[in-house]
């Protein structure tokens, strides 16, 4: 038995004609924090996406318990996914229930566990996200800081062995967020679950992180430990790390000559085009 | 937040009103109770114009109503209208044989219907048995054309 | 010249393709929808929501064109002397004509365009992905309750808009204007035909629903979710959902009552 949770191997994805992923290849270890950074627009959502096999790629390989999630049929792949766990970014609790209510959800649908048993359990998960007096609120009334925590314990309602974030920092103020990334980094511990964090928040998730890829144009430019990327030379990842405003990723949309944009012969408005 | 309850109360309520439209609509609005009971049987008539009688239209037996047209067509032997009459099961067996079947109008401007008048002969009608005795519709046109022609005629 | 036609093309290929896709959609939530207990419960909550909040604005629309259709026709019929006709045209004209098709527009504004807001809601804040996430179908748990909550809740309401519309119409027509009740009662009992008038009524009714009840989720779930994306479907509902209803009615009527 491999050490990998999960594999990804020479993914390509394109949205319409935006190419996405060429040729993106990942391993996420067995009870490791994975963390998988990039800018905004370089389709980390979509990563997870695919690893739960919301999304087809147009080719590779993705790996997930050495099952093969693409072309997996439906229900194959809802078994699959009774095994995962995901924080989406909006947190997305169902509105019409209550904080108990969605916790209690996955095991409504999943177990047939007697209503005391599934209290005690939902009552544990809650507690362990620290939000048990909670309970009865509706999603409305939860902060947003609150709101994620509660999606976290009804990702983990399920004990999943795989356990996926999308940007769990953005938007939190300091004190959630310091929250959260402990949080994650116990829950991680003390459920043996394997994680992989998609964010753009580079020093929380590396705080956490045990091994780290970094996206930019649809490719992985650079992997490593923590350690191992802060010491790195290479620019792109010298200028995302360092969160430098301009560098290889350019500051600048494309654009023609500013020069030439100004005082070009053309004075059409549209930039470069005869009328 | 909405009660589980309430909302399954709701619900019933909603479907019993929707039953109690139903049935207001097939009984009070289409008189389907008459229409419902099938104790009825069938005889034909012959009429050479039928005018604006329809199916559904009234059979009457002095005024009453005792019966509908069930269906209206053409014979294609003799070219009258086969017109098939449904009268109530409880005048099986008691009108005489040589009843005698008319189209007339209710009003001046009214729907047409049959008027049935009982004959006195002994026999009487069954199930599909065929009224002999019929008189066509009175068409209004018709009859002033008639009195226009018969006065210039004078 | 060519652009145009270009863009004509486009648009007929687009419009195709979504209605492929919503057909697609409709097989699979409503292919083995579970007929267990759990599903009849999600099932009674969409009528509640669907069915039993329209009920109001089905009751007062249908009180007012009953008593308008007695009014209106009462001035056309005394001219003729045939006033006594009133309650056959009132409701002949509602049970053909006017319930089933006012009860589908007003129920394509009132729940139409609140299934699509409020499943577009859902997509755009992630809940449907989410739910796919813990391995529950939305289009079972979601679509599939709300589609037959709406195709049983209309020709329902539809039915309540008939009663009390002929209702209307009798209360003006017998307690305002003077109609004899007798009159009215029997002239509209020997002239509405319970096949051919209620139940054609009915099934009219039965295929707004469908239609109506299809574009609604459909477009909620197959927008852009964004707010603008969830207003420009709500909007697109009630739109194509009343020309389809107006259209579709032409080609029941058509087919049901030509050979009157």
């Amino acid at each position: 038995m491999s050490d990998d949770l999960a594999l990804v191997e020479d993914l390509h994805f394109s949205h319409g004609d935006t190419v996405i992923f060429s040729g993106v290849n990942l391993r996420l270890r067995r009870g490791k924090i994975t963390a998988v950074l990039g800018p905004s627009g370089t389709g980390k959502t979509t990563l997870l996406r695919l690893l739960g096999g919301q999304l087809q790629p147009d080719s590779g390989l993705v790996q997930v318990f050495g099952q093969e999630v693409v072309g997996l049929e439906r229900k194959a792949l809802f078994q699959l996914r009774k095994r995962m766990g995901m924080l989406f970014q909006s947190g997305a609790l169902f509105t019409d229930m209550s904080v108990y209510e969605n916790v209690a959800f996955p095991l409504r649908v999943h177990t047939d566990l007697p209503e005391s048993m599934l209290r005690d359990l939902v009552l544990i998960k809650l507690e362990a996200v620290g939000l048990r007096g909670a309970r009865n609120l509706m999603p409305a009334e939860l902060s947003g800081g609150m709101t994620r925590r509660v999606a976290l314990a009804r990702a983990i309602a399920l004990d999943p062995e795989l356990l996926m974030y999308d940007e769990p920092f953005v938007g939190q103020d300091p004190i959630s967020m310091a929250v959260l990334v402990q949080l994650i980094q116990r829950l991680n511990q003390a459920l043996g679950l394997t994680s992989v964090i998609v964010s753009h928040d580079i020093t929380e998730t590396l705080s956490i992180a045990d091994y780290a890829y970094i996206l930019s144009g649809g490719k992985v430019i650079a992997e490593g430990t923590p350690e191992e990327l802060e010491a790195t030379e290479q620019a792109e990842v010298r200028q995302f790390v360092a969160g430098l405003p301009d560098g290889p990723v350019p500051f600048h949309y494309p654009a023609p000559d500013y020069l030439e944009d100004l005082f070009g012969e053309s004075l059409s408005p549209a930039g470069g085009q005869d009328a | 937040m909405r009660n589980q309850r309430w909302v399954e109360v709701a619900v019933g309520g909603f479907m019993l009103l929707g039953v109690l439209a139903l049935v207001f609509m097939a009984f009070k609005v289409s008189g389907l109770a008459w229409e419902s009971d099938r104790d009825s049987f069938k005889v034909d008539a012959y009429f050479g114009d039928i005018g604006g009688l329809k199916t559904r239209s009234k059979v009457t037996l002095a005024g009453v109503t005792v019966g509908r047209v069930a269906s209206i067509e053409l014979d294609e032997e003799w070219f009258e209208a086969r017109v098939v009459l449904e009268l109530n099961t409880s005048l099986e067996g008691k009108l005489s044989s040589d009843t005698a079947a008319a189209i007339q109008t209710a009003g001046l401007l009214g729907d047409n219907y049959i008027s049935l008048t009982p004959g006195i002969e002994g026999s009487t009608l069954g199930e599909g048995d065929t009224l002999k005795d019929t008189q066509s519709a009175l068409i209004l046109e018709q009859l002033i054309n008639q009195f226009i022609s018969n006065s210039s005629g004078d | 010249m060519l652009d145009g036609l270009a863009v004509v093309g486009r648009k007929t290929l687009l419009g195709v393709a979504a209605l492929g896709r919503s057909g697609v959609f409709l097989l699979q939530s409503l292919w083995g929808w579970p007929q267990s207990w759990k599903a009849l419960r999600l099932w009674v909550d969409q009528v509640y929501s669907i069915g039993v909040l329209s009920l109001i604005i089905i009751l007062v629309s249908g009180l007012f064109i009953g008593m308008v259709l007695a009014l209106q026709g009462y001035t056309i019929l005394v001219d003729f002397g045939a006033e006594q006709a009133l309650g056959q045209m009132v409701a002949l004209s509602l049970t053909r004509e006017l319930a089933p098709v006012v009860a589908a527009l007003l129920f394509a504004g009132r729940a139409g365009s609140a299934l699509t807001a409020e499943i577009g809601l859902m997509k755009a804040t992630e809940q449907l992905s989410s739910m796919e996430m813990i391995g529950v179908d939305p289009l079972k748990r979601i679509v599939a309750p709300r589609l037959l909550a709406g195709f049983f809740a209309l020709p329902l309401l539809s039915l309540v808009f008939a009663m009390v519309g002929i209702s209307g119409g009798w209360m003006v027509g017998v307690d305002w204007l003077g109609v004899d009740g007798g009159a009215f009662w029997s002239n509209m009992q020997a002239a509405v035909d319970f096949r051919g008038d209620i139940l054609n009524g009915v099934i009219k009714s039965l295929v707004f629903a469908f239609v109506v009840t299809w574009i609604a989720v459909f477009q909620g779930y197959d927008l852009v979710p964004t707010s603008e994306g969830i207003s420009r479907a709500t909007t697109k509902t009630v739109v194509y959902s009343s020309l389809v209803v107006l259209g579709l009615d032409f080609i029941l009527t058509a087919l049901m009552f030509s050979n009157i």
